[in-house]
Formats: C-alpha cells, structure tokens, sequence
C-alpha cells in the first residue's frame, strides 16, 4: 500500500488536470447541449488559444500582468473565431443530417490546425506561468502543490458557478436552457435564437481558447494537441453526460482520478481504463451520468 | 433496352495491366487506392446503405492490419491463411463492439463506435510485447509469391507487382461479394432500415439484427482491407487504429457519393491522386483537404456521383 501523502498527491494531480478538463469540456458540453451537435473543432479553439496566448506574450514584452492580458486576449481572439465561424458557414448546416455536421466540425479542424501550423511552425512554443504565482508551492500533507496549480484547481470550480450561476439565473441563461429544450417555441416566444447559437459558440469558444491560454505554462505547445485534447473533452462529456452542466464537472473528476490512479495500478493501460469507463457508461447510460436522454 | 457495356471487366483488366506500365510508382498508388477503395466500400454498407454514421471504422480496419501483421511477421504463417484471419478478426471485434452498438441510435452510436475505436487504438498503442506500441510494427514480409514469378507474362515483374495483383483479385473479389450483399433481398433489408426503420419494425423485421449483420460484414470487409494495406504499407502503427484515420474514410465515401456502390471506391481514386499531386506543391495537405471537405459539404452534398448524376439528369432533360 503506498503512503497517504503519496496517494494525496496523486489525486491532487488528477484534480488539476480535472479542472483544465473541465474548462475544455464544458464548452463542448455547451455547444451539443444547445445545438446537437459535437464539435471536433473545440480542441482546436483551445490549441489557437494556447498560440494566441504565445503571440500575445511576446509582442506584450515584459510588462505587469503580461500573462493575464495574453490569455484573456487568447481567450477572446478565439471567442471571436468561434463567432464568425458559427455565423457564417456553421449556420447553413442546422438542417442538414448529423453526419454533415461532424464532418464540417473535423474539415475546421484540419484547416486551422493546419493553418497554426503555418504560423507558428512545428515548434515547441511555451508561456512563462505569471511571476505572481511561479515558483512556489504550497506543502499540504507531505504533498507539494505549485501555486499554478492551486490556482488552477480553484480557477475550476469559481467558473463552474459563475457558469451555472449564469445559466440559472440570468435571462441569457434561460434563454440558453429553453433553446436546448425547444428552439422553435422559443423562437415563436420572439427571442432571437440565431442570435442566442453565435452567443453559445462565442461563449464556448472562450472557455476553450481560455483552456489553451492557462495551460500554456504547464505543457508545451505542440501541433497535434488538438486532436489529443478532444478526445480527453469527449470521454469526460460522455462519462458525465452530453449537454448536463453538472455532469461535465463531475465526468472531469471522475477521469482525473482514473487517469492518475490508473497509473499507479496498470501503468500502462490507465488510458484504457478511461476509454472503458467510457465505453462502459455509453452502454448502461448512454446520456451519461447526469444527462437526461434526448427525444 | 441498351446493353450496359461490362464496366467491372473492363476494369479489372485495366486494373490488372497497370504493372505491364513499368513504373513502379503508378503501381503503388494503384495499389492504395484499391486498399483505400475497399475500405470505403465497407464503410459505405453502414453509413450509405444502413444510415448507420460510424465513427470509429478505422478500429476494424487497424485489428486487420495487426492480426495479418503479426500473423505473418512474428508467427510465419502464410498469407493464405493470415488474410482471412483479418476479416474473421476484425469480423469478430466487429460482432462484439456492434452488439452494444446497434442498441444505440444516431449521435450516441456514432460515439460509442468511434469509443470503441480509440479503445482499440490505445490497446495498439500500449501493448508493447504483442503490438510493438508506439514504434508500431514495421518489416511486414511480403507473402511468398514466387510461383508468379514461374507463370508466363509474369516472370518480369518485381514482388511489389505481384503483391499488387494478388490485391487486385483479392478487392475484386470483395467488392463482388459486397455488390451482392447489396443487392441481395438482405442489402434491400438494409436500404429499408435506412429510409424508415420504425417501419422496418412494423413489418416484423429485426432492425437490430439486420444492423449488426451489417456491422459485422462493414467490420470484416475493413479488416481485410487492414490486412492488405499492412504488408502493402510494409509495417502496421497503431495510427491505422486512430480516430482520424476513421474522418478520412468517412471523406472518401461522402466525396464518391454515400448510397452509390462504386461512390467510395472513386472518392478514394480521387483523393488519393489529389493527395499525390498537391503534396509535390504543398506540405499542408490537411488544410487542402478541408477546404475540399468544406466545398463538399456546402455545394455537393451527394458527392461526385450525386453531382454527377445531377448533370446526367440536367443534360438528357436539355436536349
């Protein structure tokens, strides 16, 4: 049996990278929660927002809260991509079958993945952490916690309410919730939802290219990061349930944990053990587990 | 009534007399696109025929690859007997994956099958001692062909010709057997699930049941496409297995025209000569490809056979 502080940090590392899955997934959780529709495309947002946060880093310089203003900007630029792109191809694809639109999601995909590559190259590309928090831990049961990641891990939940918090209480929120469940009515009722979708992509699209920017410090860029992360996004909206708020928070823990205590057990199987666990939930409950089925 | 001149033959035979160009090149991009052909083909039955999106078909097409692989690599069997066991194989994993499958309907199949597909990559990727992991396995020998080497005509050629023509009988022979399926009274079966299956039920037919046959048959022909492309690639990586590897496939059917029998074998063709050509040009392939994607989806939907026909219609109501 190992020791408690060891299992300690293991599963404090699970839970930081539970809640980086949780930033990604919760947009991916939110565009098929509204639109039905799986977007390929959100590992992609969150690979621009990790080289948008770069660029912005270095044109920044040296200056006081470089890395805030470089991944906020990060977050909006791919914010403002997610827009333009719902608006003016996505759009035309609602009434077309499902296929269509999963295969335009991966055609983004191989276009702007390609195009970062243009632009930034093949190189490894990193961002500083932020001075504020770089360099220290914090030492909790013998597990030594970097203050990034604590950062991380109460970054997490803070948006979680504050989306929920959004979700439930404001008029956007209910507007954002009707449309999930019935958007002609709701267009009958006169709210706009063509408008309402651009606002779904564009708030989806920050909370990934926001992913992006935040995780630049602790892994290195690379091309290719994209199509690894959407498919981390996918297992934890599967597991958690396509479209349920909670559910995504909830799915990130679950494969936090199961990822970094599966490498204690099986080394080298902890990924399969996560696609299992996937598998598994598709099977019994294939809205996941806090999902409710579609119609 | 007007005779249909014997498309197929004429095919084969030219298919058959790509070697006698002499270029070792033309041979081997005529040997992917059979490969590539055959796995769209098997894609088609299920996303054309059945309406069943899979988005995990590279996971059958990957088991085939490694069980001829390793098969003929670690355990010296003959190609004879290793080329079969690929589409038992992946026929097998089809039948146990489609079992759980077919009880889910539209988006929630397409994520379990594309589930299982990354299950069977990860196990490709990790299982170091059976399947090489990562490194994948490379130096896949060739099947003994020397015996063509004996016939007339053939005495000439290098082995990577022979391989190719061994490819063509073989993919000849599979697409005749999946031409039949289709147009069988269980391919009819098959089209009805596809159009209404709630009616399908209505007339006491097992929805189910049919799709899994077709998910079996889909997973076997995918497995024997794996086999082939394994030793034509001369080394199988757990990439053949990857999710990705599914989104390109499902871009050669939807580019040849879903629901029209020879519609993926031309979207291969066509893709992969595009493929060839814009590489010599461009190392950005993929963006390439999803522009062509894009167009495809906005303006062709149908894909170059709709389109086509579309044309063929447009013209005999002109004239």
């Amino acid at each position: 049996m190992p020791d408690p502080s060891f299992i300690f940090a293991q599963s404090v590392s699970g839970l930081t990278a539970a809640m980086f899955l949780f930033l990604i997934a919760s947009g991916l959780s939110l565009i098929f929660g509204v639109l039905r529709v799986l977007n390929f495309a959100h590992g992609t947002f969150y690979m621009l927002g990790a080289y948008t946060a770069f660029q912005l880093a270095q044109w920044i310089g040296n200056g006081t809260g470089r890395f805030w203003l470089a991944a906020l900007g990060a977050a909006a630029a791919v914010a403002i991509l997610g827009g333009l792109v719902e608006r003016f191809l996505f759009r035309h694809l609602y009434g077309a079958e499902e296929l269509y639109q999963l295969l335009f999601t991966y055609a983004l995909v191989l276009v702007l993945s390609d195009a970062a590559k243009m632009i930034w190259g093949t190189q490894q590309k990193s961002v500083s952490a932020p001075p504020e928090l770089a360099g220290k831990a914090l030492s909790l049961f013998g597990a030594i916690i970097p203050y990034y990641n604590l950062f991380i891990i109460l970054l997490g939940p803070t948006i979680a309410l504050t989306f929920w918090l959004t979700l439930q209480r404001t008029r956007v929120g209910r507007f954002i919730r009707a449309a999930a469940l019935d958007r002609e009515t709701l267009g009958a009722l006169g709210v706009n939802v063509d408008a309402l979708y651009t606002w779904v992509f564009v708030l989806a699209s920050f909370l990934g290219g926001l992913g992006g920017a935040l995780i630049s410090p602790m892994r290195a860029t690379t091309p290719g990061m994209d199509t690894e992360i959407i498919v981390e996004a996918f297992v934890v909206v599967v597991i958690g349930g396509l479209g349920s708020f909670w559910g995504t928070f909830f799915g990130a823990l679950i494969y936090g944990q199961v990822l970094s205590f599966g490498i204690l057990f099986f080394p080298r199987f902890s990924i399969f053990a996560v696609f299992a666990l996937m598998a598994a939930v598709l099977m019994v409950r294939p809205w996941g587990l806090l999902g409710r089925p579609l119609k | 009534m007007t005779r249909r001149p014997p498309w197929e033959a004429l095919l084969l035979a030219a298919a058959l007399a790509v070697p006698a160009l002499g270029s070792r090149f033309y041979t081997f991009l005529a040997n992917d696109v059979l490969i590539w052909a055959l796995f769209a083909t098997s894609l088609n039955l299920l996303v054309g025929y059945t309406g069943l999106v899979s988005f995990g078909h590279a996971a059958y097409f990957g088991i085939g690859a490694y069980t001829t692989g390793i098969l003929m690599k670690k355990l010296g069997v003959p190609f004879l007997l290793a080329f079969p066991a690929a589409g038992v194989l992946a026929g097998a994993a089809a039948l146990l994956f489609g079992f759980f499958c077919v009880r889910l309907t539209r988006i929630y199949f397409a994520m379990l099958t594309l589930a299982f597909a990354q299950i069977v990559w990860a196990i490709c990727f990790k299982w170091n001692e059976v399947t090489g992991g990562e490194q994948g396995m490379p130096e896949i020998p060739y099947p003994s062909l020397d015996w063509m080497g004996r016939l007339p005509l053939l005495g000439e050629l290098r082995t990577s010709d022979h391989f190719y023509l061994v490819s063509v009988v073989l993919v000849a022979a599979c697409l005749g057997l999946l031409r039949r399926v289709v147009g069988s009274p269980f391919g009819r079966m098959l089209t009805t699930i596809r159009e209404n299956a709630e009616r399908a039920e209505f007339i006491g037919v097992n929805v189910r049941r049919y799709e899994l046959a077709a998910f079996v048959l889909a997973g076997a022909f995918a497995g024997l496409a794996g086999g082939l492309f394994g030793i034509f690639n001369r080394g199988v990586f757990p990439d053949f297995a990857y999710w990705t590897k599914s989104s390109e496939v499902l871009i050669m059917t939807l580019l040849g025209g879903m629901g029209v029998f020879y519609g993926p074998a031309l979207g291969a063709l066509v893709l992969i000569l595009l493929n060839q050509q814009i590489v010599s040009y461009t190392e950005y392939w993929p963006f390439v490809l999803g522009t062509i994607l894009i167009v495809l989806l906005f303006v062709f939907p149908g894909g170059l056979a709709g389109a086509a026909s579309t044309a063929v219609r447009r013209l005999r109501r002109a004239t």
